[in-house]
């Protein structure tokens, strides 16, 4: 079932929508219950195909297809490290190094204590401010050195 | 037009087509994997790529459109290196496992490797894997085969109607699958198995159990579905392997539904009926031709002798071929017996006398996808003829066809439909009486002055809901813009409305509807060959019984043409009854059957697969076909045991030498498309009076016929009963009905009807009529009575 707020919501994304083309909002609503609920189970991919009216195989085509949908549970905050070509010239390396030792965690583990998982990224077109990650898909940090990670995990509670 | 060039021959093509297009038509071949003509274009495979002067790149011939000057080349050196190196990519993955692939020898990717492929693979990195899929009982995967064509997806998206497979994850973790834990469904699933071009979808039954260039293939017409589809019928050493459609754009375009493609299976039953029997107290004896013959010869001389011929009762399939129901009724005729009918569904006998010909189609199957506005009254039309269903789809995806149903029971149509009605049987009467007012008082026409009086005063009675204005208002246009003077309307009566208590009261006023409307006015094919058992006139003479009546005051003894009697007629029990209580029954038939059980003599006879014969579809197409197989055991075809019969009968005019002979006769030696001309016409000569009844108290049982329980042969076929499992075995009211009752969805109840019950599972269905039970004719039910009519739901103490 979606929550009110989820329907709230993924109705104020049909309005940008003609009304014949509910399954224009499939990415957005899939974005709006896994910002809600951390990641999509099958029952939250059935749901918002069922709301939008569309098979559910279609949704779940769109789920799997991009990386930032999430189709297993994944820690409190998900780190997206960008690894591509002007972040590794910028030295990511060192900053997947350090997430890597701070954590004891590798790309697509999360720390025992649910809090934190970390993802390899790609371009992020944002190169200008590499190396970069990214928080939870939304909250970008740039310029990033070894002291400034350890900065922003002390501030994640 | 603009002209091009391919391969240097100038070509003048339409507007707007693609290179593949225009090179299909010249016959130049251009490598393809992902482009068929029937499906939207994906252009994913990068198969067809092809040099086009002033493009630096090859482009894919499937998604290029042509324009003037065009040049192409499909074999120049650029051509022919990219198409290789595009085959090299596709075999990185492909586990080149064809020895031990049901595709091989069939294969699209097989045959173009040999063309376009390179001796050696420089690829020595590991091959990707994917995890098979459990799909159903009908079409066996193997995934790590399969080339991302979309095919399948694209299939059941456009066609099937329902996207029931898609491309999960991207790159090279692509894979095509059902949803989790789903499996396809669609009554069109099969077409996928042709679809695939290679061997990741393949047919399930026929697996592992021949190879492509082992069969001889003999053209066939479809058995079940009223299109007279075309095809193949593929035989090894004697046994059928397979059916596959024929190409026919007319019919079946390419096409075949699963109930068409796999009801083979019931033809090699272990049922199959090799030898005729005889019976011995309650043993079956074996016995020859001869004797047997003889004995069904001299019970129904004996019958006639000691109660006259009217004693005796004939029930043929609607599924039998002309000349067998030509010749049926030529022996009934004969021994001055008019009891003989096909329409062992009816209930409803009261137009008979009133026809002015052979109810059809009233249309071709190609006009179906051009109408624009269409009435479908009381048909479940995916099950019933699973193709026809696909052109009303089109009809309406295509042509914007506003579609109006009227039914007791609700299926998804998979398009959208604009007016939908779900009313119990009587309220179908009732809604099509107001529809017919509400089409006769729409302003434009004033035509209602044509309807008898007696028509007219009921119209007054009734009360023109806002539906029935709709759907009037619908049928007359007033929705469309364009094109208001052809007749692009259509009104259909379905198999559920021939099925139906009151056919009579439905036929009248849909044609009244019909012709108000300038619309076409069809009525479907309750089987695949329900139209040429019409025209061979396998019906009673004027004043005899027909199928209901002749069940209903028992005959003493009864002819049977591969009938089983409590699965085949509107009320089960009343067959049952019937054959039980009757001195002899004769039964011409393919299986041993326990609805046989009190049968004298069973006769074997041939299939549709073993036999010869003329089927005419429901558009009055007449088609004949040879046998595709030669009789199992001493099956004989059966215009061949009534040739016999008529002469151990003493008949005259029963010499014929070959099923040719009969269907000449059949037509009187005239052409059969001129009898077709001349005797199909869906008019009555008189409207029927209608009856207002005030809404019935009693529960109403809607008993449709699922898609696999049409007949013997389909249910003998073992993958479409385990596809069609969920379909029967239950009873299901809608939420309202079954709260009232005191019942709990999910629970046993007992069922009874005719002094006859059964328990079944509840289900609960609120796209069901209200006061209705919708009760499917199958194994556990088959015993109840009539399949509309009273029946009772209650709980289990
Ligand atoms: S399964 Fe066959 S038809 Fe479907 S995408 Fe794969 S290769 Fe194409
Ligand atoms: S490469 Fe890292 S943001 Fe572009
Ligand atoms: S056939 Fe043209 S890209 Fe596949």
């Amino acid at each position: 079932m979606l929550s009110a707020e989820a329907i709230a919501q993924i109705d104020r994304e049909l309005t940008k929508y003609p009304p014949e083309h509910r399954q224009s909002a499939v990415i957005s609503a899939l974005r709006i219950v896994q910002a809600e609920q951390g990641w999509l189970s099958q029952e939250n991919i059935t749901d918002v195909a069922e709301y939008l009216g569309i098979p559910p195989i279609r949704a779940l085509e769109v789920a799997t297809f991009y990386n930032m949908f999430e189709l297993k549970p994944v820690g409190k905050y998900k780190i997206t490290v960008c690894t591509n070509i002007s972040c590794m010239l910028r030295d990511c390396a060192s900053i997947v190094q350090h997430l890597e030792k701070r954590l004891g965690i590798t790309f697509g583990e999360t720390t025992p204590d649910g809090k934190f998982t970390l993802r390899e990224g790609e371009c992020m077109g944002c190169c200008g401010g590499a190396p970069l990650f990214h928080i939870n898909n939304t909250d970008m940090y740039e310029f990033l050195t070894p002291e400034k990670v350890d900065e922003i995990l002390e501030g994640l509670k | 037009m603009p002209q091009i060039e391919i391969d240097g021959i100038p070509v003048e093509v339409e507007h707007g087509i693609s290179i593949i297009e225009a090179a299909d038509k010249l016959g130049i071949p251009i490598p393809r994997f992902c482009y068929h003509k029937k499906l939207s274009v994906a252009a994913n495979c990068r198969m067809c790529l092809v040099q086009v002067e002033k493009f630096a790149k090859p482009l894919p011939a499937c998604a290029t459109p042509v324009s003037d000057g065009m040049k192409i080349f499909t074999r120049s050196k650029a051509a022919v290196e990219a198409q290789k190196s595009v085959m090299e990519f596709l075999l990185i993955n492909h586990p080149l496992d064809c020895p031990i692939c049901d595709q091989g020898g069939e294969c699209d990717l097989q045959d173009l490797a040999v063309a376009y492929g390179s001796t050696k693979s420089r690829y020595t990195e590991e091959k990707r894997v994917v995890v098979n899929k459990n799909i159903g009982p009908l079409i066996a995967t193997d995934m790590t085969r399969c080339i991302q064509c979309t095919r399948c997806v694209r299939f059941l998206k456009e066609v099937g109607g329902l996207m029931e497979l898609g491309m999960i994850n991207r790159t090279e973790h692509a894979e095509i699958t059902a949803y989790i834990g789903k499996s396809v469904e669609s009554e069109l699933s099969g077409n996928i198995i042709d679809l695939c071009p290679v061997g990741a979808l393949t047919s399930k039954p026929f697996r592992y159990s021949a190879r492509g260039w082992e069969l001889e293939r003999r053209p066939a017409i479809a058995p079940h579905d009223g299109l007279g589809s075309h095809i193949e019928v593929h035989v090894k050493n004697g046994r059928v392997m397979r059916v596959v459609p024929r190409e026919k754009e007319s019919i079946n375009e390419c096409w075949l539904s699963d109930r068409d493609r796999f009801s083979y299976e019931g033809v090699n039953s272990p049922d199959r009926l090799t030898k005729p029997l005889l019976r011995r107290g309650d043993q079956w004896v074996e016995t020859d031709w001869q004797s047997a013959l003889e004995f069904a010869a001299s019970r129904i001389k004996d019958t006639i002798a000691r109660h006259g011929p009217d004693q005796i009762g004939m029930l043929i399939s609607p599924h039998s071929t002309m000349e067998e129901g030509f010749l049926l009724k030529k022996i009934a005729k004969g021994i001055g017996c008019g009891n003989i009918d096909h329409r062992l569904r009816r209930s409803d006998y009261r137009l008979d006398g009133n026809f002015q010909g052979t109810p059809w189609l009233g249309c071709n199957l190609t006009d179906i996808n051009q109408l624009d506005r269409i009435l479908l009254i009381g048909s479940i039309l995916r099950n019933e003829h699973p193709l026809l269903a696909h052109r009303f789809r089109c009809a309406v995806k295509y042509n914007e066809a506003e579609l109006s149903l009227i039914n007791p029971l609700g299926q998804d149509f998979l398009a959208p439909v604009a007016h939908k009605v779900i009313t119990s049987p009587d309220g179908m009467v009732e809604m099509l009486l107001q529809v017919l007012k509400a089409v006769s008082t729409l302003e434009r026409r004033l035509l209602c002055l044509c309807l008898p009086p007696a028509l007219t005063r009921v119209m007054e009675t009734v009360e023109v809901s806002e539906t029935a204005r709709a759907i009037a208002a619908s049928l007359a246009g007033y929705g469309k813009t364009y094109d208001l003077i052809s007749p692009r309307v259509g009104v259909f009566l379905g198999n559920l409305a021939q099925h139906h208590p009151r056919y009579a009261e439905l036929y009248t006023l849909a044609e009244a509807i019909a012709s108000l409307n300038g619309a076409v006015f069809g009525v479907l094919s309750e089987t695949n060959n329900r139209v040429g058992l019409n025209l061979a006139r396998a019906m009673p003479r004027r004043g005899a019984l027909n199928a209901r009546t002749m069940l209903e005051q028992p005959r003493k003894t009864y002819v049977l043409f591969n009938v089983e009697p409590e699965f085949d007629c509107h009320n089960g029990k009343m067959a049952a009854d019937a054959m039980a209580a009757a001195e002899c029954v004769i039964a011409l038939t393919s299986y041993k059957s326990e609805a046989l059980r009190d049968a004298d003599v069973l006769l074997p006879i041939a299939p549709f697969t073993e036999t010869s014969g003329t089927y005419t579809s429901m558009e009055g197409r007449v088609q004949s076909f040879a046998a595709a197989n030669r009789p199992l055991g001493e099956c004989r075809p059966g215009w061949k045991v009534l040739r016999v019969l008529g002469n151990l009968l003493g008949l005259e005019g029963f010499d014929y030498e070959s099923s040719e002979q009969v269907k000449d006769e059949v037509f009187e030696g005239e052409a059969p498309s001129k009898v077709v001309w001349n005797r199909l016409n869906n008019n009555l000569r008189v409207l029927f009076d209608i009856e207002i009844r005030p809404p019935s108290m009693k529960l109403q049982r809607i008993g449709d016929i699922p898609l696999y329980q049409t007949d013997g042969t389909v249910r003998r076929a073992p993958s479409l009963q385990a596809a069609g499992k969920n379909c029967i075995g239950y009873v299901s009211m809608n939420g309202k009905d079954i709260q009232s009752a005191g019942l709990k969805p999910g629970t046993l109840v007992r069922v009874s009807q005719g002094g006859e019950s059964v328990e079944l599972p509840l289900r609960q269905d609120d796209r069901l009529a209200s006061g209705c039970a919708r009760v499917p004719l199958g194994p556990s039910t088959a015993r109840l009575g009539d399949l509309f009519g009273e029946i009772r739901v209650e709980a289990i103490r």
